[in-house]
């Protein structure tokens, strides 16, 4: 294979690993609950999306012809990512799950548990 | 703001193509008779659940949606760089917050991408919708300026989705 | 070149999986296991895709794809049973 695709291969490939590394790093050392859903939901996903070019760059030149599974998978991803982020902030903010102390607007949760509109004295836009 | 309710022999051209499309992709061929099968599968899954369907307002400027997702997706690579230098640095100095945004648009559809836009961009997640539609609550990784946020993300993503809408 | 490039890649990803592992066996809450298993199976898709690579298959994407797929309904199920008490309404 062309040493210059090998290269290009290999920096998506690494761009992918470092970012799934990151993703987990972050699930492993953010300090609570909610903060710690950010880090997997988005960077693990792009670090997916990165490997999923790279295999597809590989498949490509390789001489199998364009294969478009990837993209599949890299759609299916990028679709449920969020609504899986979603659903997990939701079960975590109505089962009361412990928040860090300085978190601002904890006023808000009691709105959001109950689906309300927010309490008025908060200083509004 | 235009809803469509699905009736007729195509009762969702949308979905169908998109049927189509992703059958001929997990086959991975463009043979004839894949073709004919994915046509066939097309046409006939949106009739049987078409009763089913509530009407959903519809794509009124298509070129705004393609700029749209094209931004998104920009947003996503800038985001991740973002959380990651948060994630690398000092986690006493996060700030988190919860916010609540106060929406414009209306309808499941539109709500539903905004709040999946949000929960794919720059440190935000969404968490919760108000009963009335009116109030969107997310959780910030670290906010500095509360006004700031919700101005960023009412002319950056909602505005573009109000024109896409046309609501 | 490529080779080392995919060794070193598997190997971030199979530490990422021990953390996600550390943190579903250790999770104060229940949310917090649910968002490990989320990470853990978006990961192993990562695993496996490098593995057709190194082998040069196409069939381990078929593989990718369903747990794509089963991994975001359990993690639907798993919210839903957690919200509600019940899955199916």
């Amino acid at each position: 294979m062309n040493p210059t695709v090998e290269i290009i291969i290999s920096c998506f490939l690494l761009f992918g690993g470092a970012f799934v590394l990151l993703g987990s790093f972050g699930l492993l050392r953010l300090p609570d609950f909610y903060t710690r859903l950010h880090a997997p939901t988005k960077a693990t996903t792009l670090g997916l999306a990165g490997l999923l070019i790279a295999s597809m760059i590989y498949f490509f030149v390789a001489g199998n012809g364009v294969i478009v599974h990837e993209l599949l998978i890299t759609l299916f991803l990028l679709i449920t990512a969020p609504v899986s982020a979603h659903m997990m902030a939701k079960t975590a903010l109505h089962h009361k799950v412990r928040m860090l102390k300085r978190t601002a607007g904890k006023p808000l949760t009691e709105a959001a548990r109950k689906r309300e509109a927010p309490p008025l004295n908060e200083d509004e836009r | 703001m235009k809803l469509s309710s699905p009736t007729g022999w195509l009762p969702m051209p949308a979905q169908s193509l998109i049927l189509f499309v992703v059958w001929l992709l997990l086959n991975n061929t463009l043979a004839p008779g894949h073709i004919l099968l994915g046509a066939v599968l097309a046409l006939t899954i949106p009739l049987l659940i078409a009763p089913t369907q509530a009407p959903q307002p519809r794509v009124v400027r298509h070129w705004a949606a393609v700029r749209y997702v094209g931004r998104v997706l920009w947003d996503i690579l800038v985001a991740n760089f973002e959380v990651a230098m948060r994630v690398l640095g000092p986690t006493r100095r996060l700030q988190p917050a919860f916010v609540a945004i106060p929406l414009d648009v209306e309808g499941a559809l539109p709500i539903t991408i905004l709040a999946s836009t949000i929960s794919l961009t720059p440190g935000t997640v969404s968490a919760e919708v108000s009963e009335d539609r009116k109030w969107l609550y997310i959780h910030a990784l670290h906010l500095e300026d509360e006004a700031a946020l919700i101005a960023q993300i009412k002319s950056r993503y909602e505005a573009p989705i109000k024109e896409i809408f046309g609501c | 070149m490529l080779n080392t490039a995919i060794v070193i890649v598997s190997v971030m990803i199979c530490i990422a999986l021990v953390m996600n592992l550390i943190r579903l066996l250790s999770g104060p809450d229940l949310s917090d296991r649910i968002l490990a298993l989320d990470t853990l199976y978006i990961n192993s898709i990562g695993l496996i895709l490098l593995f057709g690579l190194h082998k040069g298959s196409l069939l381990y994407f078929e593989g990718a794809l369903l747990i794509a797929m089963l991994g975001f309904v359990s993690t639907a199920a798993l919210c839903k049973y957690l919200l509600r008490g019940d899955i199916i309404e």
